[in-house]
């Protein structure tokens, strides 16, 4: 049984300025940064974010140029070096492994949050829309919505892929258009039991507009639920991406994401140039977890059932 | 006596029920929550609305609000009908009548300060009011009902039961309504707090001259604010009266088992109380009993019961929907 | 003859914003057979005591004290030798009575499982005891009904349910937390009929947990009044109701409008339950009353007992009344 202990005020300032109040957002913050695992997480994907932004300043070679020294003897000579510059090694090519990785995680940190993003706004709005109309229009909004989650999407983007060409606008638009399905059933859903309260109840009574209920009643209560799934997304998203990459129709060359860096590794594998796929793909797997630690916190920090 | 402020008539409230495994086509099931009822509030008066859980007295309210349609009848305020209106003409009539709610911290949006959520109703209506003028009026609402005016930035969570249904009441009262509203006040909250929370409502009603429709199933507490008390079974209204002549002389059979069911805080009284007063349960509204619908539980029923839906009948102050109240109803049963 | 002894019992709570006590230095005894309410607001501990005697605190959550069970220490024992005095000896009735039915369960199949595991009783005796159980708490058709689930009776049915799985082992107490703040007005008088009644014929004692004076008057022989974890006064109930000892009994009793009764302006206690993470100094009451002086923001007042009564408040008698 929780124990509710309630936070009465009586003994604060009976009189003087107006009280600063801690809201909800306030008090998930307190509570995420007591979790141990979440702030970790957190403190990793911001180095990760450092590492996608400023990594090229730090790089001693561009991502182009190919170090023609090593060329014939990366098995040999093209381990990760101090001394030469390539912190990373170089790939099977000769260009230089940190600097690729710098740039593969700048896209794939974009696909990520670009997709999560879209799935935000549009999947929130659209969802919160439905459920609090309901009726009719929100029977003929998710039954749409079903009909687009119902054809496999994989298939989809690889067709938008290689009718409108391989790039990475097409990329985006091809992954925020199946991003947001999901986050507005999540929406949906939550709506309806937000719906129900007294307070959406107060608002209709009072006379105000449905869209400014929608606005200002529903959607600030729904971003709790939200933003621990757009976390969780943004991985999902990074893992489509590196799925299509792998199959070599996303990011193309000279452009490149974790995926397409763990694809190439992973075919140079047999020649025993373990760095191509380790260094790769151990940003891929920190990026991931963290994300997942975050997502973990967030949930805790904003569940209500705390309350 | 001028025209009432609130004229209901035959108010009919039918949700539609879907049954369990029905194809989306098939026609859904109607459940009738009101049925049929007739309440008026003059201005500056308390009605109270009593009745069990499933009695549709909320409905009635939210009938009589908005938030739920009515599918006949009318609902004349001031003269204007209601439930015919536009719902643009009809958002302009909602400053005249808000609602208090029962349970107070679902009542208040937890994401917004207690300022703005006081403060909604009229900046919904009055969109252009300068902020000043808006802080101003928040601040002198939330002294009136108890409240520190410095609490304007706090949010809902960091008040206790008491101070939110407060704080409902001030956002309700910030419009200066005409009709007040108030569906189980007090039943959410404690004790102690319930006296605090009605006094301030009989403290306003008198300073804002404001009617009010007091609702809840605690019959002391109904009879302790009302002028009128309206009783209501299975969607019906059964009995309606003055509320101190009602409670101490019921009539309907019904509001005689109710009566005799409140508990009394005396050790005295309840030692030489009968007990059970009402056998049985609420029938299901879905598949309500033909004819008088309290007659599956009414000590007095007889086979005519289950034929004739009893009509309403006034006399004197009082209206009452059973024909053989008063007369033939056992005091005490 | 003592069925059940509480001395000093604590409780409080490991939470993240500290330490909470919800109950302190509780102390009462009833005999079998006996009545007891425990009456409070929120906050009062007046649930937390119930828990802890049943051993079933939350996680993080402690007792200290002692709760003597004719003649047995039960607090803190194990899970499994609580488990037996839980089931045969201690039955509690929740507020919520879907808590405790399993809702993918039929009712018979739940009432026979405890019949089986606690008597010893085989699956036919099983069920003709447990169709015996519900005819005695009132539940027409039990023969047939006893097949559906829990989900399939209503709110009150389903607290008769619960009252019967409670007694099936013909437990000596029955602790019933909030029974009927869920129900109506008059299923509430029906269930508090049948618990009256299955009392006298099971002979159990029983503590009724509630905020509801009415309830009490009605029920209980002895009462215990709680506030901010702590007795405030405790006694008969008729004398209690007739003579209150203390000032938050008095306003408490005052507050409540009566059916029969003629006030305009109802008596109020000023000030909101107290918040159990900041409870003042001294007696837990202090900001709300009318009588606080100096000393009782300093010093918890002492349990003072006079012949069957209990008092805690600096107050004289005199002054109270």
């Amino acid at each position: 049984m929780a124990l509710i202990v309630g936070r009465s005020i009586a003994d604060e300032l009976r009189n003087g300025e107006a009280v600063q109040g801690r809201s909800l957002w306030q008090d998930a913050r307190a509570r995420f940064f007591r979790n141990r695992a979440a702030t970790t997480g957190l403190v990793v994907l911001f180095l990760v974010g450092c590492f996608a932004l400023f990594g090229q300043h730090l790089a001693a070679w561009s991502n182009e140029d190919i170090d023609w020294n090593l060329l014939g003897s990366v098995e040999e000579l093209g381990g990760p070096n101090w001394e030469n510059g390539h912190y990373f090694g170089v790939d099977e090519l000769g260009r230089d492994l940190f600097a690729r990785t710098v740039q593969g995680t700048q896209v794939s940190l974009m696909v990520g949050i670009v997709g999560a993003l879209v799935s935000v706004v549009i999947g929130t709005l659209y969802g919160a829309t439905a459920g609090f109309i309901g009726g009719r229009v929100d029977g003929a909004m998710m039954r749409t919505v079903d009909i687009l989650m119902s054809i496999p999407y994989m298939f989809v983007l690889i067709l938008m892929l290689v009718v409108f060409g391989r790039s990475l606008l097409m990329l985006f638009i091809g992954i925020g258009l199946i991003s947001w399905l999901d986050m507005a059933r999540i929406a949906r859903g939550q709506t309806l039991s937000i719906k129900n309260k007294e307070f959406v109840e107060a608002a209709v009574a009072t006379g105000v507009r449905p869209l400014t209920i929608i606005l200002r009643h529903i959607v600030p209560n729904l971003l709790g639920v939200v933003i621990v799934y757009a976390t969780l997304l943004v991985p999902s998203m990074i893992i489509y991406e590196s799925f299509i990459s792998f199959l070599g129709l996303g990011v193309q060359e000279p452009n490149t994401s974790w995926g397409a860096l763990i694809n190439s590794g992973a075919s140079q594998m047999q020649y025993g140039t373990l760095w191509q796929i380790g260094f790769p793909l151990f940003f891929f797997v920190i990026t991931l977890f963290a994300f997942f630690f975050v997502g973990d916190g967030l949930r805790d920090a904003l569940d209500p059932k705390d309350r | 006596m001028n025209q009432p402020l609130l004229e209901a008539t035959d108010v009919e409230v039918i949700f539609p029920v879907a049954g369990r495994g029905d194809w989306p086509w098939t026609p859904p099931r109607k459940l009738r929550a009101v049925s049929g009822v007739s309440v008026t509030v003059n201005e500056g008066e308390t009605l109270g609305i009593v009745g069990e859980s499933g009695s549709g007295k909320s409905t009635l309210a939210r009938a009589i609000i908005g938030t739920v349609k009515a599918s006949d009848g009318r609902i004349l305020w001031k003269g204007d009908d209601l439930i015919g209106m536009t719902p643009e003409t009809r958002r302009a009539h909602a400053k005249d009548f808000q609602m208090v709610f029962q349970d107070p911290l679902a009542a208040l949006n937890p994401r917004m300060t207690v300022g703005q959520i006081i403060a909604e109703p009229l900046t919904t209506h009055f969109p252009n009011t300068p902020k000043g003028e808006v802080r101003e009026k928040v601040q002198e609402i939330m002294e009136k009902v108890g409240l520190l005016p410095n609490l304007v930035n706090r949010y809902p969570h960091e008040f206790s039961g008491g101070q939110c249904q407060r704080i409902g009441i001030a956002r309700a009262l910030i419009l200066r309504p005409k009709l007040l509203i108030c569906d189980e006040p007090v039943s959410a909250l404690d004790v102690s707090v319930q006296a605090q929370v009605i006094n301030l409502l009989k403290d306003i009603q008198q300073e804002f001259r404001l009617a009010i429709i007091f609702i809840a199933h605690d019959l002391s507490v109904v009879r302790h604010v009302s002028d009128r008390i309206a009783v209501m079974y299975l969607g019906r209204l059964v009995e309606e009266g003055p509320g101190k002549e009602l409670i101490s002389d019921p009539w309907h059979p019904y509001t005689k088992a109710l009566i005799a069911s409140v508990p009394v805080p005396d050790p005295e009284v309840e030692r030489g109380r009968h007990r059970a007063a009402l056998p049985g349960e609420l029938p299901s509204p879905l598949a309500p009993p033909s004819g008088c619908v309290f007659r599956t539980r009414c000590p007095v029923a007889r086979d005519s019961c289950t034929e004739i839906v009893p009509e309403r009948r006034k006399e004197g102050t009082r209206m009452i929907a059973c024909p053989f109240a008063p007369e033939e109803v056992p005091i005490g049963n | 003859m003592t069925l059940l002894t509480v001395t000093d019992l604590s409780v409080s709570f490991a939470t993240n914003d500290g330490t909470v006590n919800a109950v302190n230095n509780l102390s009462f005894q009833m005999g079998a057979g006996d009545t007891l309410a425990i009456v409070g607001e929120s906050g009062s501990g007046k649930s937390q005591t119930a828990f802890a005697i049943m051993g079933l605190l939350a996680r993080n959550g402690s007792a200290t004290g002692s709760v003597n069970f004719d003649g047995t220490e039960i607090l803190n024992l194990s899970d499994s030798a609580m488990n037996k005095i839980r089931a045969r000896e201690i039955a509690m009735i929740f507020q919520d009575p879907m808590t405790s039915l399993n809702p993918y369960m039929k009712v018979s199949h739940q009432m026979i499982e405890v019949l089986e595991l606690h008597m010893g009783m085989s699956h036919r005796e099983g069920l003709t005891e447990a169709i015996r159980m519900l005819d005695a708490v009132r539940i027409p058709d039990a023969a047939n009904r006893i097949g559906n689930y829990p989900h399939e009776f209503s709110g009150g049915m389903r607290q008769r349910i619960m009252i019967a799985m409670a007694l099936l082992c013909r437990p000596r107490l029955l602790i019933a937390d909030e029974p009927t703040t869920a129900l109506d007005v008059t299923v509430q008088d029906q269930i508090m009929t049948l618990l009256a009644d299955i009392q006298e014929e099971f002979g159990s004692a029983m503590i009724l947990i509630t905020h509801d004076l009415g309830i009490v008057a009605g029920a209980c022989d002895q009462t215990v009044v709680m506030y901010g974890g702590r007795i405030m006064e405790a006694g008969p109930t008729a004398e209690l109701f007739a003579t209150p000892g203390h000032p938050y009994t008095t306003g408490l009793i005052s507050a409540i409008p009566r059916l029969d009764g003629d006030d305009e302006v109802l008596p109020t206690i000023p000030g909101e339950p107290p918040n159990m993470l900041g409870l003042p100094p001294g007696c837990p009451f202090n900001p709300r009353c009318a009588l606080a002086r100096e000393v009782c923001t300093q010093t918890m007042p002492a349990a003072e007992i006079s012949g069957n009564r209990l008092r805690a408040c600096h107050a004289s008698l005199e002054e109270v009344a």
